[in-house]
């Protein structure tokens, strides 16, 4: 099922560079993110995969290219367009960037912010939410297996929980595309797979389109249906996960990630070297 | 309008566990704040209607200070001068108060409880005992002057500036403090490396701030033989010489003025 609203995420040409900087962090990339698809972008650090999330959620702006939602250019947007833009992307952080003196339910509250009209968004700033804006963020906490926690602090929680208590926040946002910047990398091996597994689970739920730098190559692999691979700001690997394969990622990474690929490797060089 | 999430947001409400009630609190505490805050309107004599029938008075004795009179403007600047000097040198000396007694009061750099104690109630009596009461002391030492104003003040402000180097201190980040310490390195090093970096920005910010006010607090210390401008505000004032009063007023606005603009500058430059 596709989200009646994802948009397709157009990148045309795009190129970043910094001010000051010689050289660039995104260099002419161009793809096309069809509605609903769960895509992964892996690549070493400064391989530029905050940059490209970042131009994304337009927090930053390209140098040259355009960045288009469905027909929407990210670049023309000011203003009530921006905020608006900012109200359909939904932002998921390595350091889960939750208010953490708030409790639970607030930090889901916080999510409904954008959808406030009226007194609602008066009342909203002595943090009063009526009814039913506090039954969609009980539910959305029920939906990622949190909704006993909803009157602790925020802080008082694990890792993983506050990752999940940030998916609820999305969940009440309601966007149109969720950007998750290395959602799982603060996280233990077990509790990453459990975030995982609920962002990838609300994504097929909703049908929205996710856009996540994960530097696992593992998660790519299992949560992602098309995995992008970035080096040194080029788009190097575009598919999906089976065609990952151990020279694609030799190619992404500069060096071979799984063992059977270093012993095959090392036996090709002893090779090499006897003839 | 129907989303994607309709799916999730509508529907039942799950059982969510009761939330522990802090309405009694907070009415209580209401209930005492309002009754705290209505005895000590009674207190203050808090009368708003005269204030209003009686405005006029204030313009009738405002009247004479619209007319200042220039003839000892010479000797007024000067005293201005002194007085920021005595705020210069009482800032330095608080400094040096503040400095030990803000390492010793601070909860997680103090050696022993009893010396955080101790620290901590040493720039409870500094802050506690006025400027001017210190100046009086002084002046028992030290004469009539600048200097026993300067004293005055750098040991006051020094228990005030204690106390928010203490409460900065108790406020790092323990996480970039554990780092150094986990080399081996010793206390000093520690307060080096971990502690004085992460302070320094917000305590220079205070001292700017202390300095200010200072200045203004040097501007009246010479009522009580403390030096500088405030003998002559005090003198001009109590001997109905209004149009000097106004003109010391004014150079004292002028001076603050100025000190505002500089420490302003001091401020963006340092931080």
């Amino acid at each position: 099922m596709v989200a009646d609203r994802s948009p397709a995420v157009t990148l045309d040409a795009v190129t970043k560079t910094f001010p000051g900087k010689t050289v660039p962090a995104l260099v002419d990339l161009s793809a096309t993110i069809e509605p609903g698809q769960f895509v992964a972008v892996i690549g070493k650090s400064g391989a530029g995969k905050t940059t490209l999330l970042r131009c994304l959620s337009r927090a930053a702006l390209v140098t040259s290219g355009t960045i288009r939602f469905d027909r929407t250019d990210l670049a023309a947007l000011r203003g009530a367009a921006l905020r608006a833009h900012r109200a359909r992307v939904g932002m998921i952080y390595q350091q889960f960037n939750l208010v953490r003196r708030l409790p639970v339910i607030d930090n889901v509250l916080i999510g409904r912010l954008a959808q406030l009209h009226g007194f609602a968004r008066w009342a909203a700033l002595a943090r009063h939410f009526d009814a039913s804006q506090r039954a969609i963020a009980f539910r959305c906490l029920d939906h990622v297996g949190l909704v006993d926690r909803v009157w602790q602090r925020t802080d008082t929680l694990s890792g993983g929980e506050q990752q999940r208590v940030a998916i609820a926040k999305i969940l009440a946002q309601e966007p149109t595309v969720v950007l998750a910047d290395e959602p799982v990398a603060s996280l233990d091996l077990s509790n990453g797979r459990l975030v995982m597994q609920t962002l990838r689970r609300v994504a097929s739920a909703v049908g929205i389109t996710v856009i996540a730098t994960l530097h696992h190559v593992e998660h790519a692999r299992n949560y992602a249906d098309r995995i992008l691979g970035l080096k040194a700001g080029r788009l190097v690997f575009d598919g999906p996960a089976s065609q990952l394969t151990d020279a694609a990622l030799f190619e992404i990474f500069g060096e071979f990630l799984t063992e059977p690929a270093r012993r095959a490797e090392s036996e090709r060089l002893g090779e090499l070297a006897a003839s | 309008m129907s989303t994607a999430f309709t799916s999730i947001h509508a529907g039942p409400v799950p059982t969510v566990p009761a939330r522990q009630s802090v309405a009694g609190r907070t009415m209580l505490a209401t209930l005492a704040l309002a009754l705290v805050f209505g005895l000590a309107a009674r207190v203050v004599e808090l009368r708003p209607l005269e204030l209003v029938r009686d405005i006029g008075n204030v313009g009738v004795f405002l009247k004479g200070y619209l007319n200042p009179s220039f003839g000892n403007v010479g000797e007024y600047a000067w005293q201005c001068v002194v007085t920021m000097c005595i705020a210069l040198w009482g800032t330095v000396l608080a400094l040096v108060v503040s400095v030990p007694l803000g390492l010793l009061g601070a909860r997680n750099l103090s050696p022993h409880p009893l010396v955080y104690f101790a620290a901590r109630r040493v720039m409870d009596v500094l802050r506690a005992v006025n400027e001017f009461v210190f100046a009086l002391m002084f002046v028992t030492a030290v004469g009539l002057g600048p200097f026993a104003g300067m004293l005055a003040l750098g040991i006051h402000t020094g228990g005030i500036l204690g106390k928010l180097l203490s409460e900065t201190i108790e406020s790092v980040d323990p996480g970039q403090v554990e780092g150094v310490a986990a080399v081996g390195a010793g206390r000093l090093h520690v307060i080096a490396f971990g502690v004085v970096p992460q302070v320094l920005p917000n305590f220079l910010s205070y001292v700017l701030l202390r300095f200010e006010s200072d200045i203004r607090s040097a501007s009246v210390i010479g009522m009580v033989g403390g030096g500088g401008i405030g003998f002559y505000l005090w003198d001009t004032i109590r001997s109905f010489r209004d149009g000097e009063a106004a003109t010391v007023i004014l150079l004292i606005v002028a001076m603050v003025m100025c000190i505002d603009v500089v420490s302003a500058r001091v401020r963006r430059a340092a931080i």
